[in-house]
């Protein structure tokens, strides 16, 4: 009894708290969280239409979803524009020429060395992880758009397709048992087993949970950071703070295009790093 | 009581969507999102710009190897072009080094052949001119003796002993061949 009141009061103080201080920080979050409009320039706000549950699951798109599949039509539409040009000729032109680059890139830098000989089978995941992610941060660099990389639903699925990816490609390697054998190192002793095997399996899990809160919290900073900047112009009342708030932002912006890429690129990189860790065992 | 703590603040930010608030819609959308776009983009995208850039690889490493083998046969080519173009030079300076020994003998050989030839043109004409004189000289005695006879016999005839006068006329004539 004692306890539940406990929770309550809790709560009451956490609202409170938030209410409270609340109307500061409001307005951040709600840029960065999700929402159920989308906001358009000079035009106000569209309403996104309502779905009916399934399964009890509220499947409505929401600006993220909105955004997500901006991006991928924006990648989808790209890479086809750069496969086209390799229809007519073997020489990159244009938007093939630096597109190219990225994908060698990727290829080369990233799942070849990570991957060895077996990379060929997962370059296609690696290739399409990589381009989502770099075109949905970048997306969210462009003002009224929102961020989907940094909600932390999005980011979390993404982590769960590539622990997906990683427990089959080291399935495929290694046969079923051999892969669930191979996880705990050889010449351990037989009284340390009972200790391993929960490290290894905790070990599984916290690669993609790793995976999906890097590049959550990357994403979110930068915007969080940037708002923070803009919002002491108005917390502080004056003007005067205006050219040092928008230098920040400005500086903070920069910096956001090169973690955009970085985490794309880190995303991709342990993912690739981890598939080949399954499918190489010996290590 | 820290587990109370986070459910109770858990459950306080998930009133009105807080940060680490996992919307489960919008996981089923990504994970149907990204599965489209992968097996679209396997077909549309990465099968065709990944083989062409296999493709172009390996153009260039044939490429490059035959580049290598094309230099190599030119400049096999250009050593023997090099030896064929100074076995002809040896070949005709050995030509002209010939011919010339041999204009040089020719000329020689012309030289003294028109020498013998000019020698022997001389030889037969002073041996032509010689028989020539002699002819003349014969001739010229006959007619001077038959001269003298005539002469010898007008003289006898103009009474004047003819031996004697012939012996005169004869030691004359002996005189005029001695000279």
């Amino acid at each position: 009894m004692a306890a539940s009141n406990n929770i309550d009061t809790l709560k009451t103080v956490s609202d409170t708290l938030k209410t409270s201080s609340g109307s500061d920080s409001d307005w951040i979050m709600h840029h960065i969280l999700d929402a159920k409009e989308i906001e358009l320039p000079f035009l106000g706000y569209v309403h996104i239409p309502q779905l009916p549950p399934v399964f009890g699951i509220d499947v409505t798109p929401t600006k993220h979803v909105v955004f997500m599949w901006i991006a991928a039509f924006l990648v989808l539409l790209t890479l086809y524009l750069v496969a086209r040009n390799y229809k007519t000729s073997l020489i990159p032109k244009r938007l093939a020429n630096f597109f190219e680059v990225i994908i060698i890139f990727v290829r080369d830098e990233i799942a070849e060395p990570t991957l060895g000989k077996a990379y060929k089978t997962f370059l296609p995941f690696l290739l399409t992880l990589f381009f989502f992610i770099l075109f949905g941060n970048f997306l969210g660099l462009i003002p009224f758009s929102a961020t989907f990389t940094s909600n932390i639903a999005v980011t979390a699925t993404l982590a769960i397709i590539s622990f997906l990816m990683i427990q089959l490609g080291g399935i495929r390697h290694n046969g079923f048992f051999g892969y669930f054998k191979g996880l705990v190192p050889h010449g351990i002793p037989m009284w340390l087993l009972p200790l391993m095997i929960p490290v290894e399996i905790l070990g599984l899990f916290t690669k993609p949970f790793a995976l999906a809160i890097r590049l959550f919290a990357n994403m979110i900073a930068g915007h969080t950071v940037i708002l923070a900047l803009i919002g002491l112009i108005f917390f502080m009342g004056t003007i005067f703070i205006a050219p040092i708030s928008v230098a920040f932002a400005v500086f903070i912006y920069l910096l956001e295009i090169l973690v955009a890429l970085i985490q794309a690129y880190i995303f991709t990189m342990l993912t690739s790093l981890f598939i080949g860790m399954a499918v190489h065992q010996e290590h | 009581m820290l587990t109370q703590i986070t459910l109770a603040v858990i459950a306080s930010e998930g009133g009105n969507g807080g940060l680490l608030d996992v919307n489960p819609g919008l996981m089923i959308w990504t994970v149907i999102t990204f599965i489209i776009l992968l097996l679209i983009l396997k077909k549309v995208a990465w099968k065709p710009i990944l083989t062409a850039l296999d493709k172009r690889e390996s153009d260039i490493r044939e490429a490059l190897v035959q580049a290598e083998k094309a230099k190599e046969d030119a400049r096999q080519i250009l050593e023997q072009n090099q030896a064929n173009l100074a076995k002809a030079e040896e070949e005709s300076k050995k030509i002209i080094d010939q011919s010339r020994a041999y204009a040089e003998t020719l000329k020689e050989q012309l030289i003294k052949e028109s020498k013998e030839q000019a020698k022997k043109i001389v030889d037969d004409a002073s041996l032509e001119i010689q028989r020539k004189k002699d002819t003349a000289f014969e001739e010229l005695k006959g007619q001077i003796a038959e001269i003298a006879v005539t002469a010898a016999e007008k003289i006898i005839r103009e009474s004047l002993d003819a031996q004697k006068s012939k012996q005169v006329i004869d030691k004359y004539l002996n005189d005029v061949t001695k000279n």
